[in-house]
């Protein structure tokens, strides 16, 4: 009777074993997947370098990004059997993938620093820098501020907090609040060091300490275009019309006032204005060569302009 | 027969036991890295620096006071946010609605329960920032209240759903012994049923606190993530930057092995060893209880 039983009772604790191991190797079944996956999109990647089929990764800077999807759309375009993938994340991200051979073209909204170039240099790579396009910071106030125009001494003092209202700049009777980017962004290193601190390389003053780091371009956007006491910066093609772009005037000749454009960038007459990067892990070759040599041509800087950007060449 | 059984027993309760060990693995696991991650960032940034008032770490100013301050501010706003809400609701599904409506409300907490806190912190951008400058008459309402009350709206299901719980385990002759003597409904709820189920409704607070501390992407959206040392008595009322936040937004720039890594590191054991404070005191809390009320019944 006990044996009988046993013996119905064996098979279906046999087929719940293998159910059982069935459900582990269908977990397990996606992890496995997505590892080769990954091995194969790495390998895919570094044989980007011949130039048919290729597939380039392109990252950092927030910045250049939309410049950067649409280049990459329009050369898809004329090159199909080229595939571009774009990602933002900021300067420092994208230059730290590239140090870690993550991708192939790394962008970036300030130069290389000197001791990320020293580690590209320990891990064997030896970055190639091109200068892609010319940017315009704008410092933006929401438009029912009455301040028009500051020079660049009174955009330092406001962000060091030496102005902590408007009133002392000619302005209503209202709090300043202070926006800027992460400090992982290009742009805040820039503004830290040729508005912050005037260009002057041995100056320490760091931003206020109330400043508020907002996490990306759209945040500091949104809080100028609801708030009358904020005061932010941001890359020109970021700025929308809802906010009021401020005319800035140089050290030089603090009387002349100068709005951003594509034309007061180029003539230097519009001082918060920096090159635009895309930094190869060596000398650019293959299918990434002919990318680069493409955006820099006269037909990709023609889109430069076209998204508020400052082309290179002159066009 | 039997002996493949025996064979077929092994294996399965060799697989639970090593998911029930693999928490304890996986902490371990968890620990170790942070510490050999972070500890030497004690080594490599001087300890009068790691523990000042300024956080700016690509100038090498890596104060973690302001940021360690202004997560302990939005928590204790947000729980104090939280607990009212979430006690308040819990007592009320389990003591005072009738059936149909807490068959309503129970799902409607756990959808909230399953809000992206990146859902929550764009409405947070885009209604409570500009509320909360025009109703407290603010600089900005990139505040730490308006980050607190993120969190608190997060932290909210999960009190509810583990008191709630708790509430219904106490037994249900209780309650008809307060009202056989003549307690009304509300002494029954808050001298009987409440204390009765006192470890659940703590242990959820502590759940709630542990949701609130660890939340990142909601309160960076909405704080202002200014490092700014939260110690006058209306700090709350403007920006500030907590830990989490502060991770999130520098982890993915810095070059692996640099101070900067290291103090983010550092702050997050900081942060694992907060939580394990507080679920210690909740545990300790909790042992107390059982102890007196073993005591009782012997």
């Amino acid at each position: 009777m006990t044996e009988n039983q046993h013996a119905r009772s064996f098979p279906p604790l046999f087929s719940n074993i293998i159910t059982l191991m069935k459900k582990w190797f269908l977990l397990i079944l996606p992890v496995i997947l997505l590892l080769a996956g990954c091995g194969k999109s790495q390998q895919v990647s570094a044989s980007g370098q011949t130039s048919s089929n290729a597939y380039i990764q392109n990252m950092g800077s927030d910045t250049i990004v939309n410049l950067a999807l649409a280049w990459a759309e329009k050369y898809q375009q004329i090159k199909p059997d080229v595939r571009i993938s774009v990602t933002g994340g900021g300067s420092g991200v994208g230059i730290t993938s590239l140090i870690n051979k993550t991708i192939d073209i790394a962008n970036a909204s300030r130069q290389i620093k000197p001791e990320e170039l020293q580690k590209a240099k320990a891990e064997g790579l030896n970055p190639y820098e091109t200068v892609i396009a010319r940017d315009a910071i704008a410092v933006i106030v929401n438009p029912s501020n009455p301040i028009q125009q500051l020079t660049l001494e009174q955009v330092s003092g406001i962000y060091r907090g030496l102005y902590n209202n408007w009133k002392e700049l000619g302005g209503e009777d209202r709090p300043i609040v202070r926006l800027s980017r992460e400090t992982n962004s290009g742009t805040h290193v820039y503004f830290l060091e040729s508005v912050v601190r005037l260009g002057n390389s041995k100056d320490k003053t760091i931003f206020s300490s109330d400043t508020c780091l907002l996490p990306s371009s759209e945040g500091i956007i949104a809080e100028v275009r609801d708030n009358p006491n904020a005061i932010g910066y941001d890359g020109l093609g970021y700025v929308t019309p809802e906010v009021k772009v401020i005319a800035i005037s140089s050290l030089k000749s603090p009387d002349i006032f100068v709005l951003p454009s594509a034309a007061t960038v180029s003539d230097g007459s519009y001082v918060i204005s920096r090159d635009l990067y895309m930094y190869t892990p060596d000398t650019p070759k293959g299918a990434v060569k002919d990318y680069l040599d493409w955006i820099v041509s006269p037909e990709a800087q023609k889109i430069v302009k076209d998204l508020g950007f400052v082309p290179i060449a002159n066009p | 027969m039997s002996k493949n059984k025996r064979i077929g027993d092994t294996i399965i309760s060799g697989v639970i036991k090593v998911a029930g060990f693999s928490s304890i693995i996986f902490l371990a696991l968890i620990l170790i890295f942070l510490l050999r991650e972070g500890v030497p960032a004690l080594f490599k940034v001087p300890l009068n620096v790691l523990f000042s008032t300024t956080w700016y770490p690509i100038e090498g100013y890596f104060g973690i006071l302001p940021l360690f301050l202004g997560t302990l501010l939005v928590t204790l706003v947000a729980i104090l946010i939280a607990l009212p809400f979430g006690i308040g609701t819990a007592v009320y599904m389990s003591e005072i609605a009738p059936k149909w409506v807490k068959g309503i409300l129970k799902p409607i907490i756990e959808i909230l329960a399953g809000i992206p806190s990146v859902v929550l912190g764009f409405i947070g951008i885009l209604v409570m920032v500009p509320f909360m400058r025009t109703f407290f008459n603010l600089p900005t309402g990139l505040t730490g209240l308006t980050g607190a009350i993120m969190l608190g709206l997060i932290a909210i299901p999960t009190v509810v759903s583990i008191a709630e719980d708790a509430l219904n385990t106490v037994p249900d002759s209780y309650r008809q012994a307060a009202l056989a003597v003549g307690a009304t409904k509300w002494q029954t709820i808050w001298g009987i049923t409440l204390p009765a189920a006192k470890t659940g409704v703590l242990t959820a607070v502590m759940l709630g606190v542990g949701r609130a501390l660890g939340e990142t992407m909601a309160v960076m959206m909405v704080t202002g993530n200014a490092p700014v040392m939260p110690t006058k008595f209306d700090s709350i009322l403007h920006p500030l930057r907590t830990m989490t936040a502060t991770i999130a937004s520098e982890m993915g720039e810095v070059a692996a092995g640099s101070a900067h890594y290291e103090v983010l590191f550092f702050i997050g054991i900081v942060l694992f060893l907060l939580s394990l404070v507080i679920n210690i005191a909740a545990s300790s809390v909790s042992m107390k209880q059982r102890q007196r009320s073993e005591r009782i019944l012997s």
